[in-house]
């Protein structure tokens, strides 16, 4: 609240001084943004780093110096986890940009019952997450989960969708996928309607067919949208939680363990600094895909 | 009486109110105590039983009972309560290893001088101590870790009680030669995984007595100390021969009581608490449960590992620490026991002096009881005689137990977990 709250102070206070010049706003208008930024952000950024050189018992820290880190990097799970975490994060980030976009071509074209398919669309990505994993683990249940019982109707003897080690993963992102790819398709949609018409006509007397417009006029003129989808639902792919812990917790054993979920799994067994480190590990992981891949993506940005 | 003065806007007559008020002026403000206990049915009756109990010998105070979900989860909220100040006057959890991942002398009040202590079985203190001084008290009985099987299949095949490994391997052969599936297990609630090496300690401190010592100092391994890695071996071998349910990896808890009460499976490896769950859900099936150690390579030393009972606990950020005191003391006499005793099912022997257990317990107890009675046939599971114990035993022996993992893997594997939480611990020789 006293976020939201002093965030829309200082938004409106830089609005009101731009309109009157250009000049930068007096010093003192950062203040609360960066007391804000300092005690919620910035000090228990550091407080982590410190303690991940620990370890700590919440009421007693002896340093220790990199063990937290070598302990984390021999975790015999850890290289497991580091792969699920990177097969999540980048099929459903792909699955999410090519459905999001073909969804979006669809619901922008004047398709019957148009505002209808935009709301089922996006409906998943109001629901709260961890209803949504609840909700599947049960309907995903290999034998009274309602999923495998209308598969037996057909006579096909569905799988175990969370309980076999090798499907476990592959269920949840399809879960993920359906559950984000409506803000994928939002913001491809406002990317499509923001490309002047007066492209396609022109290319139309070009003699350009449908497909030539498609790739050379919408994908390239989509760019900007198709980087923001990449960049965050990569990004949320990559530090996902939620849905993990409440469809499997990781399981069968540790065959759906993510990185984030290995982190909860030290912190809940006392083990505190150990889970500072992986959370260290997991912050720099996530900088080094997430800053080139925004670096990359805006160097391949055209103007219009 | 106290319970009416809560309520007098809902009595419309304004004499009843008054009256009402009055009595309650006339006593002192009651206190509330807050207690916070797992959400297992039987155990949970058990609880109410001996607050009603409580508050009729102790008018003054009142106790309000939260509840959590007995899971890591559970035990996660437990933890951060406590580490952030917010945890209510007492509540439930283990005793032995887990206990000493909750920082004791930072968090729990000291109850070692206090005159309850005296009622109190000697050989129980242990589970409850960190750094010479007692923070817990039991909850109900001592339980046992072994098999729930079922008499009737057991009957119907011509088979006996096995005593050793062997003898376990070939009942199996011959249950599912009839159709049924001999070993009920249920990888829905992880924690079940690990019974198979849980329950074997009996065995491999018989075999090995310096084993806990050893363990504890890291100089002894499961994956190095052949006894020990029995264990996990037994599990591997289980799932190899197929003696499996079908659905073990998504059956829960209670899908394995209920399997195990109605026969579709024989034999489920379990903590002896569950015979008062299976009471309390088939209770015209209790009858037809018995209980049997789990079985070692050896038929001559068969005997049971038992599992300390769980302990109620004082945070010391109570602002009402005498009440609970007064709360844990009634617990920890007779007429506290009597009160657990009325609605649960004592699972084994009570650690309070002078309780015994009502005279027509199931059977599945009475087979229980012997292994308590003979000298040398029950030791403590190694939680109870080593701090350490690694956290991720659940997913470690689920997966054995799937057989994605094998048993002389899952042994290594969990070796390299005790040793974080030795070293969290601060244990030396790590």
């Amino acid at each position: 609240m006293a976020l939201s709250l002093a965030e829309t102070e200082s938004v409106s206070a830089g609005l009101r001084r731009r309109s009157r010049s250009h000049s930068l706003y007096p010093h003192w208008f950062y203040l609360p943004a960066a007391i804000i930024f300092g005690v919620l952000y910035l000090l228990p950024t550091l407080a982590a780093l410190y303690f991940s050189l620990t370890r700590w018992s919440l009421y007693d820290a002896t340093f220790i110096g990199f063990d937290n880190f070598a302990q984390f990097f021999r975790e015999p799970f850890l290289i497991q986890g580091v792969i699920n975490t990177l097969i999540f994060a980048t099929t459903t980030s792909a699955a999410k940009t090519v459905i999001g976009l073909l969804l979006a071509m669809l619901l922008t074209s004047p398709v019957l019952g148009r505002g209808y398919l935009r709301a089922v669309v996006f409906f998943p990505t109001l629901v709260s997450t961890v209803g949504v994993g609840i909700t599947f683990e049960v309907m995903m249940h290999p034998t009274q989960g309602v999923i495998n019982q209308a598969l037996a109707t057909l006579g096909i003897e569905g799988p175990g969708w969370l309980v076999d080690p090798r499907l476990a993963l592959y269920s949840i992102i399809l879960v993920e996928v359906w559950k984000g790819v409506g803000i994928a398709t939002v913001i491809f949609m406002a990317g499509l309607v923001s490309i002047p018409r007066e492209y396609y006509e022109a290319a139309t007397v070009d003699g350009a067919n449908g497909w030539q417009r498609a790739r050379r006029i919408t994908l390239r003129l989509v760019w900007p949208a198709t980087g923001s989808v990449i960049i965050l639902s990569l990004l949320g792919g990559l530090r996902t939680f939620d849905l993990i812990m409440t469809m499997t917790g990781g399981g069968p054993g540790f065959a759906s363990d993510v990185i984030s979920s290995i982190v909860y799994k030290q912190y809940q067994a006392g083990f505190y600094g150990l889970s500072a480190a992986g959370n260290v590990v997991m912050t720099v992981l996530i900088a080094a895909i997430g800053i080139p891949l925004y670096a990359a993506i805006r160097s391949r940005e055209v103007d219009r | 009486m106290l319970k009416h003065t809560r309520t007098p806007v809902l009595v419309a007559s304004t004499a009843i109110a008054i009256g009402l008020a009055s009595i309650g002026s006339a006593l002192a403000d009651p206190v509330t105590l807050s207690f916070l206990f797992g959400n297992d049915p039987t155990r949970l009756a058990g609880a109410q039983e001996v607050v009603k109990a409580f508050e009729v010998a102790n008018p003054d105070i009142k106790v309000e009972l939260e509840t959590r979900t007995l899971d890591a989860t559970g035990d996660n909220l437990v933890k951060t309560r406590l580490a952030t100040g917010e945890m209510t006057d007492m509540f439930f959890w283990n005793s032995g290893a887990l206990f000493q991942t909750l920082n004791p002398d930072h968090t729990l009040v000291d109850l070692t001088d206090e005159p309850f202590e005296a009622n109190i079985i000697d050989s129980y203190k242990p589970v409850v101590t960190a750094k010479g001084r007692i923070y817990g008290a039991p909850w109900g009985t001592a339980m046992g870790g072994g098999v729930i099987y079922n008499k009737p299949v057991f009957k119907k095949l011509g088979l006996s009680v096995p005593k050793s490994w062997a003898e376990f391997m070939a009942n199996n052969e011959k249950i599912k030669a009839a159709g049924i599936a001999p070993v009920i297990q249920t990888f829905g609630t992880d924690w079940t995984a690990q019974i198979f090496v849980l329950a074997d300690f009996y065995n491999v401190i018989s075999a090995d007595p310096s084993f806990a010592a050893d363990y504890t100092a890291n100089k002894a391994k499961y994956a190095t100390t052949p006894v020990a890695l029995q264990g996990f071996q037994h599990q591997e071998d289980v799932f190899k021969a197929g003696f499996l349910n079908k659905d073990f990896a998504s059956a829960t808890l209670e899908d394995g009581l209920r399997m195990v009460a109605n026969g579709e499976g024989a034999q489920y490896p379990q903590l002896s608490f569950a015979i008062g769950d299976i009471k309390e859900t088939y209770p015209d099936k209790i009858n037809d449960i018995g209980y049997f150690a789990l079985p070692g390579e050896d038929a001559q030393h068969n005997g049971l590992t038992v599992w300390m009972p769980d302990a109620i606990y004082i945070a010391n950020t109570s602002p009402h620490i005498a009440e609970a005191k007064k709360f844990v003391a009634f617990l920890e006499s007779v007429p506290g026991c009597d009160a657990l005793s009325r609605v649960g099912l004592p699972a084994g022997p009570y650690l309070v002096k002078g309780c015994t257990l009502p005279s027509n317990v199931a059977p599945a107890v009475a087979d229980l009881l012997p292994y308590f009675q003979k000298e040398g046939a029950t030791a403590p599971a190694l939680e109870f005689l080593s701090p350490v114990k690694g956290p991720l035993m659940p997913q470690i022996t689920t997966e054995v137990g799937s057989g994605t993992r094998s048993g002389l893997e899952g042994a290594k594997l969990y070796d390299d977990d005790v040793h974080k939480q030795a070293q969290q611990l601060g244990l030396p020789g790590w």
